[in-house]
């Protein structure tokens, strides 16, 4: 599953590790996202994230 | 400085830090100031603190108000040092068990940042809070410029207090923008372009829904400088538009030198530059300092960017630029590469890689020219200006 980095602030989304802070459990694809979830540094939404290459 | 009152009831008590040139690597020719403000209600509220080694001034400041005992809460709207660092002696002087509003990003932050365990309370955005007559309420701004940043808004006096947004590093006894005139235009400008560029997407994002509340906005206190009251519609016109950035018709070639090759080649270039109409600056990086560069950099169209090859690499002054510039992303530039060298001549090709990480359109191939240019080589340098020219008017054709 590919990771995802925030456009804004830099932090790094790796679905392994999830967003537990967030109730969001590990092995969640970015795509499985809800779409109000937000960056959880700086709040920048989805589509301030791109894929990491 | 004494404490000077901003609306009634609402004073301005930081601290004058004359003597600063160099605030994390951001020069400040005319120092700053740490601004701290208070609010007399039927409780008293204190709006972040000031640097360490100036909370002296703060607590002598709120001393000539009201007695810092009075004070009945405490809100940090920004975790940076230069706003926290007089939190432990304000905690200590207003009472340990007093409590501290900040974001919840700004718990976190702080916590890290100082080990007193606080009556820490961190609200959501849009959170009211009554102290009395007054309503103050939180919005999240973060990442403008840290995480924890936001904004405390007082409806009834329509004061912002808008923590490092709108700042400007201005050391000065005029407090307002109608005392101290338009000059605090190019501070505020350089505030941007140093510490607040990188998050222009979010700066017009945060103005719309500013907008869109219709929040009546009076006053706007930032933490550095001058306060707004004549035009606070001013300061926010221009983030919008530094924010678009959009380029003017400028070019600016930044360039060191060893023994005077590059500079030549920079300023044929500039030459160049200037024949094909354009506004263009020569800089020197050792005569300059990185952020006023990177002032430059605001609104020129294309960064031109010298460096001659040291011991197979870029000159290290370059590199400091380059790291520097990609940081704070700047946005639809138009780039190009230049240096002389002795015998292997890496410089342009790795300064122009630097460019094209920013994502700027490229004008190829970059000049080299083997150790000192003569006509010949010159002449190709005021042909690759005018390229270069070109392109800047290619865009403002658009
Ligand atoms: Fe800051
Ligand atoms: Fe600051």
């Amino acid at each position: 599953m590919d990771k995802y980095v925030c456009n804004i602030c830099g932090y790094v989304y790796d679905p392994e590790v999830g967003d537990e802070d967030n109730g969001v459990q590990p092995g969640t694809s970015f795509d499985a996202l809800p779409d109000d979830w937000q960056c959880p540094v700086c709040g920048a939404e989805k589509d301030d994230f791109s894929k990491e290459d | 400085m004494k404490p000077v009152e901003i609306s009634k009831g609402v004073y301005s008590v930081g601290a004058i830090d004359w003597n600063i040139r160099d605030f994390h690597g951001y020069s400040t020719e005319r120092g700053t100031s740490y601004n701290s403000f208070l609010i007399v209600d039927e409780k008293t509220v204190l709006i972040d603190t000031v640097k360490k080694g100036f909370e002296d001034q703060l607590i002598d400041n709120i001393s000539q108000v009201i007695d810092p005992k009075k004070i009945d809460i405490m809100i940090s709207n920004h975790t940076e040092m230069d706003h926290s660092g007089g939190l432990p002696r304000v905690m200590h002087a207003i009472g340990e068990q007093k409590p501290l509003y900040c974001s919840k990003m700004g718990f976190k932050n702080l916590s890290q940042h100082f080990r007193q365990q606080w009556n820490y309370h961190g609200v959501e955005n849009g959170e009211e809070l009554n102290i009395g007559s007054r309503n103050l309420t939180f919005l999240e701004t973060r990442m403008l410029h840290w995480p924890d940043s936001m904004f405390t808004y007082c409806k009834e006096d329509g004061i912002l207090f808008s923590s490092d947004a709108f700042g400007q590093h201005y050391a000065g006894f005029e407090m307002f923008d109608d005392a101290v005139g338009h000059t605090i235009m190019a501070h505020a400008k350089k505030y941007f372009a140093n510490i607040l560029m990188l998050y222009a997407s979010k700066i017009l994002k945060l103005v719309e829904q500013v907008q869109a509340s219709q929040l009546q906005i009076k006053t706007i206190c930032p933490d550095h400088g001058i306060i707004w009251r004549k035009d606070p519609g001013k300061i926010i016109d221009a983030y919008v538009k530094w924010s678009r950035q959009i380029p003017e018709k400028k070019a600016i070639v930044v360039y060191d030198t060893m023994w005077h090759s590059t500079e030549k080649m920079a300023n044929a270039i500039a030459e160049g530059i200037y024949l094909e109409g354009v506004a263009v600056k020569p800089i020197h990086i050792r005569s300059s300092h990185r952020s006023e560069i990177m002032t430059e950099v605001q609104d020129a169209c294309a960064i031109v960017v010298g460096s001659p090859t040291l011991n197979n690499g870029m000159f290290p002054t370059v590199a400091d630029t380059l790291t520097y510039m990609k940081g704070l992303k700047p946005q639809n530039k138009i780039g190009a590469a230049f240096g002389s060298f002795g015998w292997s001549g890496e410089s342009v090709k790795l300064v122009q890689a630097e460019l094209e990480a920013m994502k700027f359109q490229i004008i190829e191939p970059g000049a080299r020219i083997q150790y000192v240019p003569d006509d010949a080589g010159l002449a190709s340098c005021v042909a690759f200006g005018k390229q270069i020219g070109q392109a800047v008017n290619s865009r403002n054709d658009e």
